[in-house]
């Protein structure tokens, strides 16, 4: 028989017992409803924990120091590589240079000092950071009050919620609930801070003649004058930005290029001036953003080749996928027992259908069909049952998961978080599930139609 | 007498052909022995009562059911050596069939029921329907195409069961109490039409019936089984000499 016609009887056999097939059709939808709603649910929770973990910026990023800062990360390095005398040093050329190797995103030097800032007159002594706008999409700013900075040099600020909590003169009471970041935005947010700093400054060249004996190249000398610069506060963070930073983490952050211009005197510049005669201003770290965590390693090396050191925390996203891999098994192998128990409803159905058309298989083999054409049509029906159970069960499971998402999402919002994806159905998972449900079902359709085609065609005829 | 070629004039050669098969303890004997020939174009009757081997003995013809021993060779095919494909490409192309109790399928129309051996031999969907089309004209029930079996009264569904089982033109048919479900008047027209197919295309037609007397109206010949053994074998005279037949 040919496969067109193979189908178009087993599709008019199914319509015959309309309700027994299409109740073993449900059974086999929601068997692959489960699959597709478990396999959303673990993919989307996946998805979900990757996004955060690469906008924490834990892993994507690559803090480079120069070996001649002796204050590094991992001294144990030292040992390997130039001496640190011999080192290059981390300037404006290292760090295009960096910014240009492969697979790098970004790499923008570390600016940080400790200041002082006066609010309300009164004097706050804190570290300050300068932040890249590349930083907005950090999942810190997830729950920020006010905005991000409004340009790259605009003389904004950010405060971390527990200098927030200082400028207010509010301490967190022990066993008291936190405070709200809501409130204590109100109000900061659109006052201005005043930022003392010490800005460095080329000596101008008559103060360089009035010393005519010093040896020094004139780029290696400057001024240190005490500055003062106006900030307004935009925006009061619940989470750190900085958590990478250990000790050395700041409360308060300022755009990246406001902070490089206004030139702050840097720890480093005192070494460079004892240590780099005719150097240029170089920078304590140089923090590198990677495309990929997985990337890492590999920046980290070509890094590590130039003659700096790096550091990097481990990539935990690699555990992640195997812990989901293992997830996923379990939620796959959990919902394709729904399926199984559908494909048991395969088979009875098909049993039952044999036992039914039993004369019906007679009339046809006494007509002349092969034990291949009654075969086919009983496997061809199981098919149809698979492909409409499939469809029918990824647009069921599609659904349950978007209902699961919606209901959580109404949870989350009703406890202040925003809203998350915990849900998705990737294209590969619909042709997925589609094609395990025609395999479970034509393997189901094997032993019915093997045994429908084995009917001896006599005793078939006999029976009424 | 196995190496013997098969004839040309000869349609169908049993050689002591047996069907044996267990029923608990019990051998039964359906078929026990019986050599029988009929030529190409020839009209003969198995006769005996329920019980003396005559269906059994055409399911073995049909090539539904093997012999035990001996051979069955129809038009030079030894039913024994061939494969369960090749046995249902004889059914297909060599046999037609037709049933005391019509064995249409319920669930199609009389077209459907009609080209269904059509769709086993792989005919295309045009062809198929023209063909199911004019042979259910040849038999009178162009006008109840759409119909259900159950629609049709018995005379209607035999004669819708004939026009089945000659759509695909064989050269044996073989028909088991055609009328035994049907009045005197509506049998008879059943067998006229046997009778002209098997006049007007040469047809050899072997008929299994309990009814001496429509096997001597319609049969040249008449084969007595009882017990499963061929017990008499008379030619009959009332019914048109087989010379003239083929001719039409």
């Amino acid at each position: 028989m040919k496969l067109h016609d193979v189908g178009e009887l087993a599709v008019r056999n199914l319509r015959e017992s309309i309700l027994r097939n299409s109740l073993t059709t449900v059974g086999i939808s929601v068997g692959v409803a489960s699959l597709v709603a478990m396999l959303s649910l673990g993919i989307g929770l996946q998805q979900l924990a990757a996004r955060r973990l690469q906008k924490s910026g834990l892993f994507d990023t690559v803090i480079v120091s120069s070996r001649r800062d002796l204050r590094n990360f991992r001294r144990e390095q030292e040992e390997n590589g130039p001496a640190p005398a011999e080192s290059p040093s981390l300037d404006e050329t290292a760090r295009l240079k960096i910014e240009h190797l492969p697979k790098v995103v970004e790499a923008y030097p570390d600016i940080r000092f400790v200041t002082e800032l006066r609010y309300d007159e009164k004097p706050h002594l804190t570290i300050v950071a300068g932040l890249p706008f590349s930083a907005r999409n950090n999942d810190a700013f997830d729950g920020m009050q006010g905005n991000f900075f409004s340009s790259e040099t605009a003389p904004e600020v950010i405060l971390q919620k527990s200098f927030a909590e200082e400028l207010l003169g509010k301490r967190p009471q022990p066993g008291a609930d936190e405070i709200n970041v809501a409130e204590l935005a109100k109000p900061l947010l659109g006052k201005d801070l005043v930022m003392r700093f010490a800005e460095r400054t080329a000596t101008p060249p008559d103060a360089k003649n009035a010393m005519p004996d010093h040896a020094s190249p004139p780029s290696s000398s400057y001024s240190v004058i005490s500055r003062e610069q106006s900030l307004k506060i935009i925006g009061v963070c619940d989470l750190d930005p900085d958590s990478m930073r250990g000790q050395a983490r700041a409360r308060v952050f300022i755009p990246l290029h406001l902070a490089q211009n206004l030139h702050v005197m840097q720890p480093s510049d005192l070494r460079d001036t004892a240590e780099l005669p005719g150097g240029n201003s170089t920078y304590t770290t140089v923090q590198v953003r990677v495309k990929n965590p997985k990337d890492v390693p590999t920046v980290e090396d070509a890094i590590k080749k130039m003659g700096f050191n790096t550091f990097s925390i481990v990539d935990a996203t690699k555990s992640l996928r195997q812990f989901f891999a293992v997830l996923d098994l379990f939620l796959g192998i959990f919902g394709s027992l729904a399926l199984a128990v559908a494909s048991i409803g395969i088979i009875n159905t098909l049993v039952m259908a044999i036992l039914e058309r039993r004369r019906e298989i007679g009339i046809m083999k006494a007509i002349g069909a092969s034990d291949q054409d009654v075969k086919g049509l009983f496997f061809a029906e199981a098919g149809a049952m698979g492909i409409f159970g499939g469809v029918l069960g990824v647009a069921l499971g599609w659904t349950i998961g978007r209902v699961i998402n919606l209901g959580t999402n109404i949870y989350l919002r009703r406890q202040h978080f925003p809203p998350e994806q915990i849900w998705s159905v990737p294209w590969w998972l619909v042709g997925g599930a589609v094609v395990f449900s025609i395999v479970v079902s034509l393997l189901s359709g094997l032993y019915p139609a093997s045994r429908a085609a084995r009917l001896d065609p006599v005793q078939a005829l006999r029976y009424e | 007498m196995s190496a013997e070629p098969p004839n040309t004039s000869i349609a169908l050669q049993s050689e002591n052909v047996c069907r044996h098969y267990a029923m608990g303890e019990v051998l039964i004997r359906a078929v026990d022995g019986i050599s029988l020939q009929v030529r190409a174009g020839e009209f003969i009757a198995l006769l005996g009562t329920s019980g003396s081997g005559k269906s059994s003995l055409l399911n073995l013809i049909a090539g539904l059911d093997r012999a035990t021993s001996g051979r069955v060779i129809v038009y030079g095919n030894d039913l024994a050596k061939l494969s369960r494909e090749d046995l249902a490409k004889y059914r297909l192309r060599t046999v037609g069939m037709v049933f005391q109790s019509f064995n249409l399928i319920p669930s199609m129309t009389l077209l459907e029921n009609v080209e269904l051996p059509l769709r086993f031999a792989e005919v295309e969907r045009e062809k198929r329907y023209s063909m199911a089309r004019q042979a259910l004209d040849r038999v009178g029930l162009g006008p109840r195409l759409r119909h259900r079996p159950t629609e049709l009264s018995g005379g209607e569904q035999q004669r819708a069961a004939l026009a089945r089982a000659l759509i695909n033109q064989p050269q044996l048919l073989l028909a088991d109490e055609p009328t035994g479900n049907l009045d005197s008047r509506t049998g008879t027209e059943i067998m006229d039409f046997i009778r002209q197919f098997n006049e007007s295309f040469g047809m050899t037609v072997v008929m299994v019936t309990h009814e001496r007397a429509l096997a001597e109206r319609y049969a040249r010949r008449m084969i007595f089984l009882a017990d499963g053994k061929l017990v008499n074998e008379l030619e009959n005279s009332a019914s048109p000499p087989l010379t003239t037949r083929g001719m039409a």
